[in-house]
């Protein structure tokens, strides 16, 4: 039998599986990327305005931590490309790492691959398989956007070359997958490793291009971003940077093969130690087991916002607060925030830590709709647990350790910050702003427990509101939407500070909404099926 | 004294499959009752029922005296439950479980738990993703007997069990019925429980259709025998009660209703028997007896989704 046999079924069976959730991805990145490359350039139409942009935002460390330098002044792709053209690909190198886990460790885990390992499905297939998925997704991700960015009116030649960035990086995450499915023994550690080696690779990158006066600039030749960045499209046009980028797909996927081939069925790099021979004396209540679940990824969580926040803080001191000018003011608005460029930088980038803490919160609390798919809700239930009391821990777990996660940036980038900057009080002013962002991020933890409650299926609505959420907050003014619409993402009403004085009435609605959602949650699991 | 269980004229129904279909159950406080029936039958809605994770849409169900759907705290204090898909916690070992699930019970007795875990030869220091089908099966099963509980809920428990673990199981199920506990074991594997059950409830598309002891159902069905007669087996073919008549050779094989027995074996005596074996129905034949007009003309039923 060819170690190969089978590919062509398990790759049909893999598009059967992602007939839904990979064509709504690529659209959603297509259109991100493309429209927000017609809206940029309504936004600049004259070269002046386009040079006084992109001044500004070679000079903010803000933006070029998060998005990077713009490396033509002169160029409107180059503008047009510069924030969703990253998070695009971001955004596409995940999924495609995410793909490559669930059609493979994922398989392994629940034992489906045993079913199909036993017809006549060679030893490479399902690597393979999921590989080609993931980098097919990947390519045409790159060859629409391409399209899209043409369609604009961009140039040709630029467009093509972000296109086939786009699908290198894409190949390049299928690539950190495959290699994650070989090393953990969980699909879940395999997806995270995955994912926290990307963002490795983004924070890399952003420490490099936002260091005062490029000290650290080398730095970004560690990063395979890095070396996206360096294609340059609309802004010099160079091709070889993919090459690299692709030369270390390569390499990862022969040793993903490598270790494949080696490993047994179910086996993995890191094996398994064997365990405690009786439960600890806390593993006896719904919150016992949730922290005996969650808390070795918890830990990762809390030591990344740490990392996170030590970075933030010792930015903030290099923004200063020059080009106060009305121009750079209507730009920084359009990005996000007012007031001074240190203030604005740090209300940026804790809004970004919002973010990450709302996927951490939903994940914790959507632990619950895994644990009842996965049947292990079902024997825990048949004892003296109530449905409150074991759905109220996830929920517990989820408010707890946003706020713990918050508190971590906010101590890590305050301590920082104000070893930075000489603002009084500096070390509150930043635990605040990190602390502010906790009523929005329980609102989208309240959609996703709502939905839950109602019925298991409708748990992707916290996802999907948190996605509607960054695309409305991030990219909404960008993309012109009305401000109604804009508004209706709980994190546009989080106070920005520390730049304004803190309104409570925000505040207040958002944990009120927030209180409601989870009780509706509570009170319709308690009445309705479960399994 | 209350039954364990009641249920009255339960149904349930999922979209468009009826599960449960006016099923009545009752199980006696002390007794091991069979719960019988092919896959789809609605035997794991019932459980869920009984343990509250499912609504019944109407009909009546009491467990242990009280309302299994309300009662969900107090109720779950004197009950322990083996699913029949035993999923574990891939991160956690057997031994951390087993602690987990009876203490959620409110207590498991440390001796038991040890004892068990000897006699089911489980290993509780090895992560529960390592182990094999029926070795999870053994963690459930040591969770639920270490606890002291008054009833059992089990959903084919032993479908993942080697025959020497088999043996175990059932001398375990013993000794919890000799403490006077009560066990409802739901499965489609005559053999155990015919060994195990006192009493047997058969159910069929969510409707019960035969209940009582063994010996009982026994009385209400046909007698197999075969014999090997000289003569003409005319007579006996012709004979009140007998159906199911083959002849070969000198060899006839007939199944008799108990009522009509003495006339047959009267006509075996006229036709000259040589030999003769006689048997009582096995719950193989009383099971079949009640699904055979499925498979000729009954109504095709698609299997229940949990």
């Amino acid at each position: 039998m060819s170690s190969l046999a089978g590919t062509r079924a398990l790759v049909r069976l893999a598009l059967r599986r992602d007939r839904v959730i990979v064509p709504v991805f690529l659209g959603v990145v297509v259109l991100m990327v493309a429209s927000g490359a017609s809206a940029t350039i309504a936004l600049y139409p004259d070269a002046a305005s386009r040079s006084q942009a992109v001044e500004l935002i070679n000079s903010a460390a803000s933006t070029l931590a998060m998005y990077g330098p713009i490396h033509d002044a002169s160029s409107i792709g180059a503008l047009s490309i510069f924030k969703l053209g990253i998070m695009g690909v971001l955004a596409v190198a995940v999924f495609a790492a995410r793909i490559v886990v669930r059609h493979t460790r994922a398989e392994e885990e629940t034992g489906r691959l045993e079913l199909l390992g036993a017809a006549v499905v060679g030893r490479r297939a399902p690597l393979t398989a999921a590989v080609i998925v993931a980098a097919g997704a990947s390519v045409v991700a790159g060859l629409l956007s391409a399209a899209g960015l043409i369609g604009t009116g961009l140039p040709g030649p630029g467009s093509v070359l972000f296109g086939a960035g786009m699908a290198a990086v894409g190949i390049l995450g299928a690539a950190f997958g495959a290699v994650a499915a070989q090393v953990t023994m969980s699909a879940r550690g395999a997806a995270g490793l995955a994912t926290a080696a990307i963002a490795i690779a983004y924070l890399i990158r952003g420490v490099a291009d936002a260091s005062t006066d490029g000290a650290l600039a080398w730095l970004s030749w560690g990063s395979p971003l890095g070396w996206w960045q360096q294609i340059r499209p609309y802004a010099g046009d160079r091709a070889w940077p993919l090459a690299l980028i692709v030369g270390l797909a390569v390499v990862l996927l022969a040793g993903a093969y490598a270790l494949a081939t080696r490993r047994d069925f179910a086996g993995s790099l890191l094996a398994d130690r064997a365990g405690r021979a009786r439960g600890a004396w806390w593993l006896g209540s719904p919150l016992g087991l949730v922290w005996r679940l969650q808390r070795g990824s918890f830990a990762i969580w809390v030591g990344t916002f740490a990392v996170v926040g030590v970075l933030f803080g010792s930015l903030s001191g290099s923004v200063g607060d020059f080009l106060d000018n009305p121009g750079a003011r209507e730009l920084f608005e359009k990005l996000g925030g007012v007031g001074r460029l240190t203030d604005v930088f740090l209300s940026v980038e804790m809004a970004f830590v919002g973010i990450a803490a709302a996927v951490f919160g939903l994940q914790s609390a959507l632990r619950a709709r895994s644990e009842e798919t996965s049947l292990r809700a079902e024997p825990t239930l048949a004892t003296a647990t109530t449905r409150v009391r074991w759905l109220g821990a996830y929920i517990a777990a989820a408010l707890v350790g946003t706020v713990v996660l918050l508190l971590v940036v906010g101590v890590t980038a305050g301590l920082t910050s104000a070893g930075a900057v000489d603002t009084p009080h500096q070390f509150w002013r930043v635990v605040a702003a990190a602390l502010i962002q906790a009523p929005a991020v329980f609102v989208a933890i309240g959609i996703g427990v709502a939905g839950f409650g109602v019925a298991g299926r409708l748990s992707v609505a916290g996802w999907a509101a948190l996605a509607a959420f960054v695309i409305l907050g991030e990219f909404g003014r960008l993309l012109g939407l009305p401000q109604w619409l804009i508004d209706l993402s709980p994190f546009t009403h989080t106070p920005r500070l520390p730049g304004v004085a803190l309104s409570w009435t925000p505040v207040a609605w958002l944990a009120g909404i927030a209180v409601v959602l989870l009780g509706v949650g509570l009170a319709r699991f308690r009445s309705r099926d479960v399994g | 004294m209350d039954a364990a269980i009641r249920i009255e004229n339960l149904t349930k129904t999922f979209g468009r499959t009826r599960a449960l279909d006016g099923l009545d159950l009752e199980v006696a406080v002390g007794e091991v009752h069979g719960l019988l029936g092919p896959n789809g039958a609605g035997k794991s809605t019932t459980i869920r029922v009984l343990l509250g994770l499912q609504r019944a849409d109407s009909g009546v169900a009491r467990l242990l005296g009280g309302d299994p759907w309300r009662d969900v705290e107090s109720l779950h204090r004197r009950l322990a439950y083996v699913p029949g898909e035993v999923m574990l916690w891939p991160n956690l070992s057997g031994g951390e479980v087993i602690d987990l699930l009876g203490r959620l019970r409110g207590g498991l007795d440390p001796k038991r738990r040890a004892d068990l875990l000897d006699r089911f030869d489980l290993d509780p220091t090895k992560k529960s993703r390592a182990y094999s089908k029926g070795n999870r099966q053994k963690v459930a099963l040591v969770a639920a007997l270490s606890s002291d509980v008054e009833l059992l809920l089990l959903d084919e428990p032993t479908a993942g069990l080697d025959p020497l673990m088999d043996a175990v199981f059932r001398e375990s199920i013993h000794d919890f019925r000799d403490r006077g506990r009560t066990i409802l074991l739901a499965s489609h594997i005559l053999s155990e429980v015919e060994a195990l059950a006192d009493r047997v409830s058969i159910i069929r598309d969510g409707k019960t259709v035969d209940v009582g002891s063994l010996q009982e159902m026994r009385h209400l069905a046909r007698v197999s025998i075969s014999a090997d007669i000289p003569g003409g087996a005319d007579a006996i073919a012709k004979t009140k009660g007998v159906r199911d008549f083959r002849a070969q050779g000198g060899r006839v094989e007939f199944g008799v209703d108990p009522a009509d027995l003495s006339g047959a074996l009267a006509a075996l005596a006229k036709a000259g028997a040589t030999s003769l074996t006689s048997h009582p129905p096995t719950l193989e034949e009383i099971f079949l007896r009640h699904y055979s007009d499925q498979a000729a003309g009954g109504r095709p039923k698609a299997a229940v989704a949990p």
